[in-house]
């Protein structure tokens, strides 16, 4: 019983307890939205976005976000409608009683790519693509994880024994994943002309879904710091006021 | 007085309904120890952070669906689609975290001045039961988001009571109402997560009764003498609590707006799932103590035992410390125990946090025996052996002579 349930962690891509201890820390990167005051390089979490749609979304869902959120990351109405559109998405039942198929719309949930979890495992070596919209908060230091997962590909050292269709990386937990490199140097074309290099893709897509997983940061650390100024100044007055007040105690 | 008052409306109320009467004598003619330093803020500042959790969990409660489908998906609709839903959850959420760091400081302040001891055991063992009160619905309220830690946190508390002898399977298929957790445990921990706020208020209220009775002990641990050793309550402490509230709410602020799943585990983030189990299931960081002693025993039923043990031999402190010297200050020897109590129960979190392997097993049992020791051998012990310091014979003397203020040897104050 036990084995069948670590056999079925394996494969599921979440490694044993034993396993996870030996995994090396990813090593921290500089991120536009790290740190107090920072925010979303827009550009990069829309390169991010085109690496997701031509590379990741085969697999991986990306389903708390719906089309229309891309305008907080800078497309416009019409370039939303057009991403949108390009997705199938499953409608009905009309007025005869049938399902029937239609462009995306912005209003969409972002169209997961299989209809079940059965159905993914069973074109992914039984292992499970998890939904990406969360992922840089579901793992701990999750950008930094991600990126080195990653750029974190490699031949695996002499004498380890791989999985079938297992794929070594550095810093997967138990270093076996099913998922095989995703990214190559130049295997998406930038709009924008940056140059496709491996580093810089993982950098735009990990922006692209820390934006996703929290797509509140800006005005969230926005707000923080009016709220903490306020505070600040409110506490002083309040302790002038209790210096006051407790003038005659002391 | 409301019935000298200059208002007719306010004289007329009054007569009827004593509310006037009633604010005037809680709060600005309750008398004070003119004394009580900072670590006196964190009563009041607890009352506070309740209304917050009960106001930012209402309208969360608008929002959520408890099914297990749903759940999940509902939280994430808060984040993303419902109006400063994000703020109103992360307050919630961090808000719990900051609820038990005020509420432990409340209760260390209470065991290092003896504000336990008579006359105040009752509200001592009253407020136990709000600590009591708040562990279930921290637990059942962190089922709420349907992660993996929410689930696996669940089954692993929820399976403690299957080693209750003969009936604790039974007891275990009650209490989530089927032969797993599933959609009616999740329904019943949110019904259970909404009421169980209202009657921690209630017994709140009964805390502040109890209170009232006999005022603030204070850091000297003396009873006051007489008028010149007490304040009223407002303006003097209303005033000092805010005071408290403002640093408070900074250090609360950097959290929810800075960060926000600091003190979260990332694992609750992926949605739950009963086929596959976290590498380490672990609870939220106010538990870890509780957890480490529970794992400290190689049998089931001990653990759990101990553990509840843990909480159970608070209500019996008031008994246990023999000393009638109330405030730490006066007991050289008993001061050195609570620093080491306090540092066995960080040991405990740190220990709790950690898999249950090598070192951790033995410093775990280490310091859960400590926990015990500490209350039911040292305390009884120390009240007997321990020579206290000489006591001031009133709280105004120290206040007088100490501070080196030039203006401190002033008349005894005055009511301004």
């Amino acid at each position: 019983m036990r084995k069948i349930l670590l056999a079925t962690l394996l494969a599921a891509g979440i490694a044993g307890p034993a396993a996870a201890a030996e995994s090396p820390k990813a090593p921290a990167q500089e991120w536009s939205f790290g740190g107090l005051f920072g925010t979303l390089d827009l550009a990069s979490a829309q390169r991010g976005f085109q690496v997701y749609k031509e590379v990741c979304a085969t697999c991986h869902g990306l389903y708390h976000l719906s089309y229309r959120n891309l305008g907080d990351i800078g497309f416009n109405e019409e370039e939303v409608k057009a991403i949108a559109a390009q997705a199938t998405v499953r409608d009905g039942p009309n007025d005869q009683g049938e399902m029937f198929d239609r462009p995306g719309r912005p209003s969409d949930r972002f169209v997961r790519p299989f209809a079940n979890e059965k159905a993914a495992r069973a074109t992914n070596n039984g292992a499970y693509p998890p939904d990406l919209s969360l992922i840089t908060k579901a793992r701990a230091d999750g950008p930094n994880y991600i990126y080195g997962l990653l750029t974190g590909y490699g031949d695996p050292p002499p004498g380890t024994v791989m999985g079938e269709g297992m794929n070594w990386n550095k810093y997967f937990p138990g270093h076996q994943i099913a998922m095989p490199p995703p990214l190559t140097a130049n295997g998406v074309t930038y709009s924008d002309g940056t140059p496709s290099s491996v580093e810089q893709m993982a950098k735009d897509l990990v922006t692209f879904l820390a934006w996703s997983a929290e797509p509140e940061m800006e005005q969230r650390k926005r707000t923080g710091v009016k709220v903490i100024l306020f505070l600040l100044v409110l506490t002083g007055l309040l302790y002038a006021v209790k210096r006051k007040v407790w003038a005659a105690v002391h | 007085m409301a019935q000298q008052s200059q208002s007719a409306l306010i004289r007329w109320v009054d007569h009827r309904l004593p509310v006037f009467s009633f604010m005037q004598h809680e709060l600005h003619e309750y008398p004070t120890p003119k004394n009580l330093n900072y670590w006196w803020n964190f009563g009041s500042l607890a009352g506070i952070v309740l209304v917050i959790m009960l106001v930012t969990g209402i309208f969360l409660a608008m929002q959520y669906t408890p099914h297990t489908d749903h759940a999940f998906d509902s939280v994430e609709r808060i984040m993303r689609d419902v109006n400063y839903g994000w703020l109103i959850r992360y307050v919630h959420m961090n808000g719990a975290s900051f609820f038990f760091i005020v509420v432990y400081i409340h209760i260390f302040r209470g065991l290092y001045y003896g504000s336990y001891k008579a006359p105040r055991e009752l509200l001592w063992i009253l407020g136990v039961v709000i600590l009591l009160l708040m562990m279930a619905t921290a637990f059942m309220g962190y089922v709420l988001p349907w992660g993996q830690m929410s689930f696996w946190g669940a089954t692993v508390i929820t399976n403690l009571f299957s080693a209750v002898p003969l009936v604790g399977e039974s007891v275990v298929t009650w209490l989530w109402g089927g032969f797993s957790v599933d959609n009616p445990t999740l329904n019943r921990f949110f019904a259970l997560h909404f009421l169980l706020p209202f009657v921690i208020v209630g017994v709140v209220v009964v805390h502040i009764l109890a209170l009232h009775q006999h005022g603030s002990n204070n850091p000297l641990g003396i009873d006051r003498k007489g008028p010149q050793d007490a304040i009223p309550f407002h303006p003097y402490y209303t005033v000092k609590d805010l005071f408290g509230l403002g640093v408070f709410l900074i250090a609360f602020a950097a959290f929810v707006f800075f960060a926000p799943n600091y003190m979260g585990h990332p694992d609750n983030y992926i949605p739950a799932n009963p086929l596959v189990t976290p590498a380490h299931i672990v609870p939220e960081w106010y538990f870890l103590p509780f957890y480490a002693i529970l794992r400290a025993v190689p049998d089931k039923l001990g653990g759990v035992l101990l553990m509840f043990g843990a909480v159970a031999v608070l209500f019996l402190v008031p008994w246990l410390d023999t000393s009638r010297v109330r405030s730490a200050r006066f007991r050289p020897v008993y001061r050195q125990f609570f620093w080491l109590l306090l540092v066995d129960c960080v040991v405990l979190g740190w220990v709790g946090a950690n898999p249950p392997e090598g070192a951790f097993i033995t410093i775990g049992r280490i310091a859960t025996a400590w926990y015990f020791l500490h209350f039911l051998v040292i305390l009884p012990l120390l009240g007997k052996l321990e020579r206290p310091l000489p006591l001031p014979t009133s709280i105004s003397t120290p206040v007088l002579k100490g501070g080196g203020l030039a203006g401190a040897s002033a008349a005894p104050m005055e009511k301004p």
